[in-house]
């Protein structure tokens, strides 16, 4: 139990690495700070791998709990400032731990994020060699492993969305990396408005949650999910507040109509796109989805959403992905596309496929982008496809290892991809519901297309002509052993990773979601409940085995749809030389601008989101918000400000003017004016004789004694 | 031979009174003007000593007796008090004269209005 007891160690260690190159980092050397950044991240894993272990052991003992471990309490006090009534009446605190909880989902992402990791931690040593900000970069990246850390094992929502917001901020200082580039610092401001609109729907479904359940921590919320009967007015809520959490997924895990920031954000070095924008941040919102998937499963509206949104975004994405240029982009948006995938599971309540998903992909991806970045770093940091060309005997690893990934992706038995894959397509199939059968064909539509651009991309880049110019064909090598030894571990993980879920038609016994049972076995039987088909859980265990003809026949389609892609890509492009058509240009020429300029979605939003262009004479957007505060500010407010102003002004002047002649005239002056006047007549009896004025004073003197004697 | 009564002591009185109000309202010279203001007070001992030798035929039991010397001793003190005045209105003229070289009392007139 010593792991277990101390799980808040694993955040701690890169926590440790991103503050020692924090305060220090400048005056280490590149080989100190490989030896921290890359150690904290090794201890990591290997303390994961051991708490994973000991949780097993745990958990076999104890119903298949949850195991949560709670420090202290971060936010909120017993003070109650911080409470509130819920929406049953009850008084509840506003409150969060610092606490930590390990359960089957969390433990496949705590192995598979520290496994990853490490893994390009390591292959970042030989990509960054020759980079400046290398201790930079690295204390970037351990401060991404621990918010992800932070997010995979909170207890809570809050503190899970802090871990978010901490990904987030790491994914936009890794994207602005090369800041001196102004493509790269747009890229990262993008992505990092999009991820707040996200963020600002997780906030408020984490609200609506505190509100209706009045505790956020995870197992409360469940509690309170599965507990049973609820008013239709409680589950008009609890959709509203799925929907919300789903917002907040679309944005971190770039699903329509929020994912523009990530085919931007392969402005960030290759290793930041393998481990942040490929295999474990973007995962965040899967995790987010799945760790609701009690309060989702509740809301049939919101499950068809995020189904919906996710196959959407696979073929979106994926024809997109069909005729870029940029071996980086095409990965990105393949990225896209998979996360459609994951979604398209959780929404059809398949959550131990979409997980099942999640693990797969991280290593094929990471894989794809780690010998993308091999690829680059060869080609002298070339990445248009265009120029490359013939490199398969030139950097045979990489070729090797990324064609394993690339069969893995495409869903060729027996790689990783197509189990997974496959489980999700035979997941939405398997729905009762005729509607879900055309989302099946979305999907299925997608696995051809990934087929397509994936051996697109290893045609263009490791047969056909070689089509770069000479003094890069001269650079040509093999990257150092500190790349490729990750990808050959990446290799291995995308050829065995699929077998933990081999399914029960082929004879295996799908472990993987039997691991993860305890997480979501109720939930998926809810959904049904729900849907007006109660004790179809049952049912449905045997229908599977009883439809299994049809389950083969789908994952020989699949395979097929994979074959095809193959051999359209390999006849198209097996032999393409400098100025290749593309086959899509040559059939359809509108069809392949559309695709080539990702179907004017940037620029849509530049008219009506960001306002940067205007349409016709009216801007519109958030450009157009300004403008039009601009304005308001510039007539109605200063105009009143002015018009106060004014009104001072004229009242001053008539003050001043009443005081001048009012005042100061008539009451002040007037009377003085009026003294003067009146003392004319008075002087003229005062006129400085002194003896006149002795005289008058006989005379008064006479008269006052004649008056008392005669009177 | 003509007694000379108390009533005669008063009539002398009154003219030199009437004497010296006519000289301080006609005269223009100063000092001519102070003269005539020390007849008006003499005008006045010489009724207040008439008037108090009157009032000593008066029996003591209404106040007067030969030891009722109220009016003299006034007379004594206006005496000191015209010397003293006198004294101040020299003073004073003798200032204005530094300033205006006149002692015409008709100019002395600054301080109308």
């Amino acid at each position: 139990m010593l792991f277990l007891e101390h799980i808040y160690l694993i955040p701690l260690q890169p926590a440790i690495g991103a503050a020692i190159m924090f305060f220090f980092g400048r005056k280490l050397t590149k080989r100190a700070v490989s030896g921290v950044c890359v150690g904290v991240v090794v201890i990591a894993f290997l303390m994961a791998c051991g708490t994973v272990l000991e949780y097993n052991v745990w958990a076999a003992a104890n119903h298949h709990q949850p195991y949560e471990k709670i420090l202290y309490t971060w936010l909120g006090t017993d003070t109650g400032h911080l409470n509130y009534v819920t929406k049953g009446g009850a008084q509840a605190a506003f409150q969060a731990d610092a606490g930590f909880l390990l359960d089957p989902l969390s433990s496949i992402w705590l192995l598979f994020v520290t496994g990853v990791g490490m893994l390009i931690h390591i292959y970042s040593i030989g990509y960054m060699a020759h980079e400046g900000g290398y201790y930079r970069f690295f204390g970037y990246l351990n401060l991404f492993m621990f918010s992800m850390l932070t997010l995979i094992l909170a207890n809570n929502y809050v503190l899970m969305f802090v871990g978010w917001e901490g990904v987030g901020l790491c994914s936009y200082l890794l994207i602005g990396f090369y800041f001196q580039r102004k493509s790269a610092s747009d890229a990262a401001n993008k992505a990092f408005i999009v991820n707040r609109i996200g963020d600002a729907g997780f906030i408020l479904g984490m609200f609506f949650i505190a509100w209706l359940c009045g505790s956020l921590r995870f197992i409360d919320v469940n509690h309170f999910a599965r507990a049973g009967s609820y008013s239709a007015d409680t589950l008009r809520y609890i959709t509203a507040a799925t929907l919300l959490l789903f917002v907040g997924a679309c944005g971190k895990s770039a699903q329509l109509p929020l994912y523009v920031w990530l085919p931007d954000a392969m402005e960030g070095p290759t290793p930041v796109s393998a481990l942040i924008h490929a295999a474990t941040m973007v995962t965040a919102g899967v995790y987010m989805v799945a760790r609701s998937n009690a309060l989702f499963v509740l809301a049939p509206t919101s499950m068809k959403t995020v189904a919906i949104v996710g196959a959407l975004t696979a073929i979106f994405a994926a024809s997109i992905g069909l005729v870029q240029n940029d071996i980086k982009r095409v990965l990105a948006y393949s990225t896209v596309s998979q996360l459609g995938y994951m979604f398209l599971a959780l929404g059809v309540g398949a959550f131990a496929a979409g997980v099942f998903h999640v693990f797969t992909h991280a290593f094929f991806k990471a894989l794809l982008f780690l010998g993308a970045g091999s690829v680059i770093h060869a080609m002298s940091g070339e990445q248009d496809m265009r120029n490359m060309g013939a490199l398969r005997d030139r950097i045979p690893i990489t070729y090797w290892t990324m064609l394993i990934a690339t069969l893995a992706i495409t869903g060729i038995p027996p790689f990783a991809g197509f189990f997974s894959k496959d489980e999700i397509l035979w997941q939405t199939w398997t729905r009762e519901s005729d509607a879900y059968r055309i989302l099946w064909g979305i999907g299925y539509v997608t696995a051809l297309m990934t087929a397509f651009y994936m051996f697109r991309l290893i045609y263009l880049t490791f047969y056909s002509k070689p089509r770069m110019s000479h003094e890069v064909e001269h650079h040509i090598h093999e990257s150092p052993k500190s790349m490729t030894m990750p990808l050959v571990m990446l290799a291995v993980m995308s050829l065995f990773a699929g077998f933990l879920g081999w399914p029960h038609s082929l004879g295996g016994s799908d472990h993987f979601a039997h691991y993860l049972d305890p997480v979501f076995a109720r939930g998926e039987a809810r959904v049904l409940v729900e849907e007006g088909k109660a004790g179809q859980l049952a049912a449905g265990e045997k229908e599977e085995e009883h439809t299994s003809p049809t389950e083969y026949m789908l994952m020989l389609l699949s395979v097929a749809a994979a074959g095809i892609g193959w051999f359209m890509a390999g006849r198209s492009y097996e032999n393409a030389d400098r100025g290749y058509t593309e086959p899509i240009a040559a059939a359809a020429p509108p069809v392949y601008n559309v695709l080539l300029n990702k179907y004017y979605v940037d620029e849509g939003y530049d008219y009506v989101f960001t306002g940067r262009k205007k349409v016709g004479d009216v801007r519109l957007g958030v450009m157009g918000l300004g403008e039009a505060s601009s304005w308001f500010d510039s007539h109605v407010v200063d105009g009143a400000v002015n018009a106060a102003g004014w009104i001072t002004r004229l009242t001053a002047t008539v003050s001043s003017w009443w005081d001048k002649w009012i005042i100061d005239g008539i009451g002040v002056n007037g009377p003085a004016i009026l003294a003067r006047m009146l003392s004319y007549p008075a002087r003229l009896f005062e006129w400085g004789l002194v003896q006149w004025y002795a005289l008058v004073m006989v005379a008064g003197i006479v008269g006052f004694v004649f008056y008392c004697v005669y009177h | 031979m003509l007694h000379i009564s108390t009533l005669h002591y008063l009539v002398l009185g009154a003219a030199l009174f009437i004497l010296g109000v006519i000289g301080v309202l006609t005269r223009r010279n100063v000092v001519i003007v102070l003269m005539s203001i020390e007849l008006i007070l003499n005008a006045v001992n010489l009724n207040l000593v008439a008037l108090s030798r009157y009032w000593q035929g008066m029996p003591v039991r209404m106040g007067g007796g030969p030891m009722a010397l109220h009016g003299q001793v006034f007379a004594i003190f206006v005496i000191t008090d015209a010397a003293a005045e006198a004294a101040v209105g020299l003073g004073i003229l003798i200032a204005f004269f530094r300033n205006k070289e006149t002692v015409n009392v008709d100019e002395v007139n600054l301080l109308k209005w």
